[in-house]
C-alpha cells in the first residue's frame, strides 16, 4: 500500500481538480442567482451568496409572466410522458421477453433500428403534422410522440427476461388468468425496480427536452421551462441574475432527484451500453 | 349463471367447455403479444415513419408553406444541389466537424485515465465522485448553456478572470505563464473563439458520461491480469497502457460511435450560446442549426429537408467509417 501512496495522491489531486471544474458552473449559477446585475457585472464578480434571489425571481417574472405556469406545464408533460412510457414500454418489453410469436425478432430489430434515426430528421414534418392536427401549443403534442420509446422497450425486455421466470407466467395462465391480467397482476409488481430507472430517465429527458417544444410551442404561456429560459436571452439588457435564478429553478429539482437516485440512474443509463 | 349451466350440463359438455376455454386462452396467447407491441408501431407510424417519408418527399419539392399543400412544386434534386453548393451550409458542416473533433477527442482522452484513477484509487467515495462528474449530463442543456454564456462573458466572466490572472501572474519581473494564458480579456464571441467556447461546454457535459462508460468496462476486466502483471513487476502506468487500454477497445468503439452520432447532431449548446443566430460570421452555426434556421426562420422547408437528409447521410457515413476503423475485425 505504501508504495502506491504517491500515485494515489496524484489520482486524488487530478480527480479533485476535475470535479471542481465540473461543479463550478453550478456553484456560480447559484451565486449569480442571488446577486443583482450590477454586482455580477463588477470586477471581481461575487464569490459568495447574496440576498437578491427573491428580487431576481421578480425580474424573471416580469420578463416571463407565465413562469410558474411554464414550470407546471413542464412537470405535467414530463409526468404524463413517464407514465405512458412505463405502461407501453413494459407491455411491449413483456411481449418480447416472454412470448413466442411470429416475427418477434424482426420486429424487435426494427424497433431497435428506430433508435438510429436522428431526431432532427423528423423535426420539420413533425411541426407540420402538429399544426395540421391542431396540436400546436397543446401538451399532447409533446407527450404523445414520446409515449413509447425504443430504449424503454429494450430496457424492459432485458429486465423482464432476467427477472421473471417463464414458468410463473405459465402457471398464471393455467390458473385461468387472462393475458392482460397476467401483465397487470404478475408482471407489473415484479418490475418496479425497472420502472424506477426508466421513469427517472424518461422524466429527466422530457424535462430537459428543448427541440421538441421549440417547434410546437409558440405561445409564451405554453412554453416549457427550457423554452422560457431561452426567451430571456433576446431581451435587450440581459438580466443575468434573473437568468441564473431561472436556470437554478430548472436545475434544482433534477439535482435533488439525481442526488437521491444517482447510482440507479447511472446504472440504468449505461446498462444498455454495457450489457447490450 | 355459468355455474348453474355447468351444473345442469352432462360431464361431456363440461369437458368440451374446458377445451374451448383452453382454446380461447391459447388464442389469447397468440394475439396478446401483437396487441402489446402495437402502441409502439401506432405511435411510430404517425410520428416517426410518416414524418420521415414526408421529409424525404419535401426534400424534392419547392414549397411555400403559407400557400397550402397543393402549392408544392417538384424540383428534383435542386434542393440538394442548392444546399450542397451553399456557402453557409458548407460553413455549418465545417463547424460541425470541427466541434465534433474538438469536443469529442478530449472527452475520450480524459475520460479513460479518469476512469482508471476512479477504478484504482477510489473505493468508498467513488460513487460520490462519479455523481459529480455525471451531474452535467443530466441537467438541462439550455439552463447550463445560459450559465456558461455568463461565465464566458468578456469583461466580467469568471473564465477570463481566471485566465488573465494566470497570464498576468508575476514573479519579480517575469510572467511565467504569459505564453500559455492570455494577459487581456478574450472576447469569446469573436468568430475565432466561438467554437472553442461551444466545444468546451460540450466537452464538459459529456466527459462524465464517457467516464462512467469506461469505468463500467474496466470493472469487467479480470483482476488476475493485473495480479500477474504486478508479479512480473509492471508499474501502474504500464498496467494501464498494456492491460487496461487494450481491454477497453470494444467500449472505445461503442463510446466513440455515440460521440460521433451525438456531436454531428449538435444543436442545443450552439443554439443557446450564440443566441440562435450562429454567432458572428456564423462561426458557431452547426449543420442541425442551419437546418432549423432554413426551415423555421427562412421558411424554406424543401431545402431544410434536403439538408437534414444530407446530414443523416454524413452521420451514417462517418459511423460506418468508424466501424471500419475501430470495429472488431471478423
Amino acid at each position: 500500500m505504501n508504495k502506491l501512496t504517491k500515485s494515489h495522491l496524484i489520482a486524488y489531486f487530478i480527480v479533485g481538480m476535475g470535479s471542481i471544474i465540473m461543479l463550478a458552473p453550478f456553484y456560480f449559477m447559484f451565486i449569480f442567482a442571488s446577486h443583482t446585475n450590477s454586482s455580477i457585472l463588477s470586477v471581481p464578480p461575487p464569490m459568495w451568496f447574496g440576498g437578491e434571489f427573491i428580487n431576481n425571481v421578480g425580474i424573471l417574472l416580469d420578463a416571463l409572466p407565465y413562469f410558474w405556469h411554464n414550470i407546471g406545464l413542464s412537470f405535467y408533460v414530463a409526468l404524463i410522458t413517464t407514465i405512458l412510457n412505463l405502461f407501453f414500454c413494459s407491455l411491449a418489453g413483456y411481449a418480447f421477453a416472454l412470448f413466442e410469436f411470429k416475427g418477434r425478432n424482426v420486429m424487435f430489430i426494427l424497433i431497435m433500428g428506430t433508435m438510429l434515426l436522428p431526431p432532427f430528421l423528423g423535426m420539420i414534418p413533425t411541426a407540420l403534422i402538429m399544426s395540421k392536427l391542431e396540436w400546436m401549443n397543446q401538451p399532447r403534442a409533446l407527450y404523445i410522440p414520446m409515449a413509447c420509446g425504443a430504449m424503454g422497450i429494450f430496457m424492459m425486455r432485458q429486465f423482464i427476461s432476467s427477472a421473471i421466470p417463464k414458468e410463473l407466467i405459465e402457471a398464471a395462465r393455467m390458473d385461468g388468468c387472462n393475458e392482460f391480467a397476467i401483465y397487470w397482476r404478475v408482471v407489473v409488481p415484479l418490475i418496479t425496480p425497472a420502472f424506477g430507472t426508466l421513469g427517472l430517465i424518461t422524466f429527466i429527458g422530457q424535462w430537459n427536452n428543448f427541440m421538441g417544444p421549440l417547434v410546437v410551442m409558440n405561445d409564451m404561456k405554453m412554453f416549457t421551462v427550457p423554452l422560457a429560459l431561452r426567451a430571456l436571452q433576446g431581451t435587450g439588457q440581459v438580466p443575468w441574475g434573473a437568468i441564473c435564478a431561472g436556470a437554478a429553478i430548472a436545475v434544482v429539482p433534477l439535482m435533488i432527484l439525481f442526488v437521491m437516485t444517482s447510482r440507479k440512474l447511472i446504472d440504468g443509463l449505461t446498462a444498455g451500453a454495457v450489457k447490450g | 349463471m355459468s355455474s348453474v349451466e355447468s351444473a345442469v350440463r352432462p360431464p361431456v359438455a363440461k369437458i368440451k367447455k374446458r377445451t374451448l376455454k383452453q382454446r380461447l386462452h391459447a388464442s389469447g396467447y397468440k394475439w396478446a403479444p401483437y396487441l402489446f407491441i402495437s402502441p409502439f408501431f401506432a405511435i411510430f407510424t404517425v410520428f416517426g415513419l410518416f414524418p420521415l417519408l414526408f421529409s424525404l418527399f419535401l426534400s424534392f419539392h419547392y414549397w411555400e408553406p403559407a400557400a397550402g399543400l397543393s402549392a408544392m412544386e417538384w424540383v428534383g434534386i435542386e434542393n440538394y444541389t442548392f444546399a450542397l453548393t451553399d456557402d453557409w451550409f458548407q460553413t455549418s458542416v465545417y463547424n460541425t466537424l470541427w466541434l465534433a473533433l474538438a469536443a469529442g477527442i478530449p472527452q475520450h482522452v480524459i475520460a479513460i485515465p479518469l476512469a482508471y484513477f476512479l477504478h484504482t484509487s477510489f473505493k468508498r467515495s467513488r460513487n460520490t465522485v462519479i455523481g459529480m462528474y455525471f451531474m452535467p449530463f443530466i441537467t438541462s442543456t439550455v439552463a447550463i448553456s445560459l450559465v456558461f454564456t455568463t461565465l464566458f462573458s468578456r469583461d466580467f466572466g469568471m473564465i477570463n478572470m481566471l485566465f488573465t490572472s494566470a497570464g498576468n501572474w508575476t514573479i519579480g519581473d517575469i510572467q511565467p505563464l504569459a505564453w500559455l494564458f492570455p494577459t487581456e480579456n478574450i472576447d469569446w464571441n469573436r468568430p475565432e473563439y466561438t467554437k472553442t467556447m461551444i466545444a468546451f461546454v460540450v466537452f464538459w457535459r459529456f466527459v462524465g458520461w464517457n467516464t462512467v462508460l469506461y469505468l463500467s468496462a474496466m470493472q469487467t476486466i479480470p483482476k488476475d491480469l493485473y495480479e500477474a502483471a504486478t508479479v512480473d513487476g509492471a508499474k501502474r502506468w504500464q498496467q494501464f497502457w498494456y492491460i487496461t487500454v487494450p481491454m477497453l477497445k470494444p467500449m472505445m468503439f461503442f463510446a466513440v460511435t455515440l460521440t460521433i452520432i451525438g456531436n454531428l447532431q449538435l444543436f442545443e449548446e450552439p443554439f443557446i450560446i450564440t443566441g440562435g443566430t450562429g454567432g458572428l460570421e456564423q462561426a458557431g452555426k452547426t449543420a442541425a442549426m442551419h437546418m432549423y434556421i432554413t426551415a423555421f426562420v427562412e421558411g424554406d422547408f424543401g431545402t431544410a429537408s434536403a439538408i437534414s437528409w444530407i446530414l443523416f447521410a454524413l452521420i451514417a457515413f462517418l459511423t460506418w467509417g468508424n466501424n471500419k476503423l475501430l470495429g472488431e475485425k471478423k
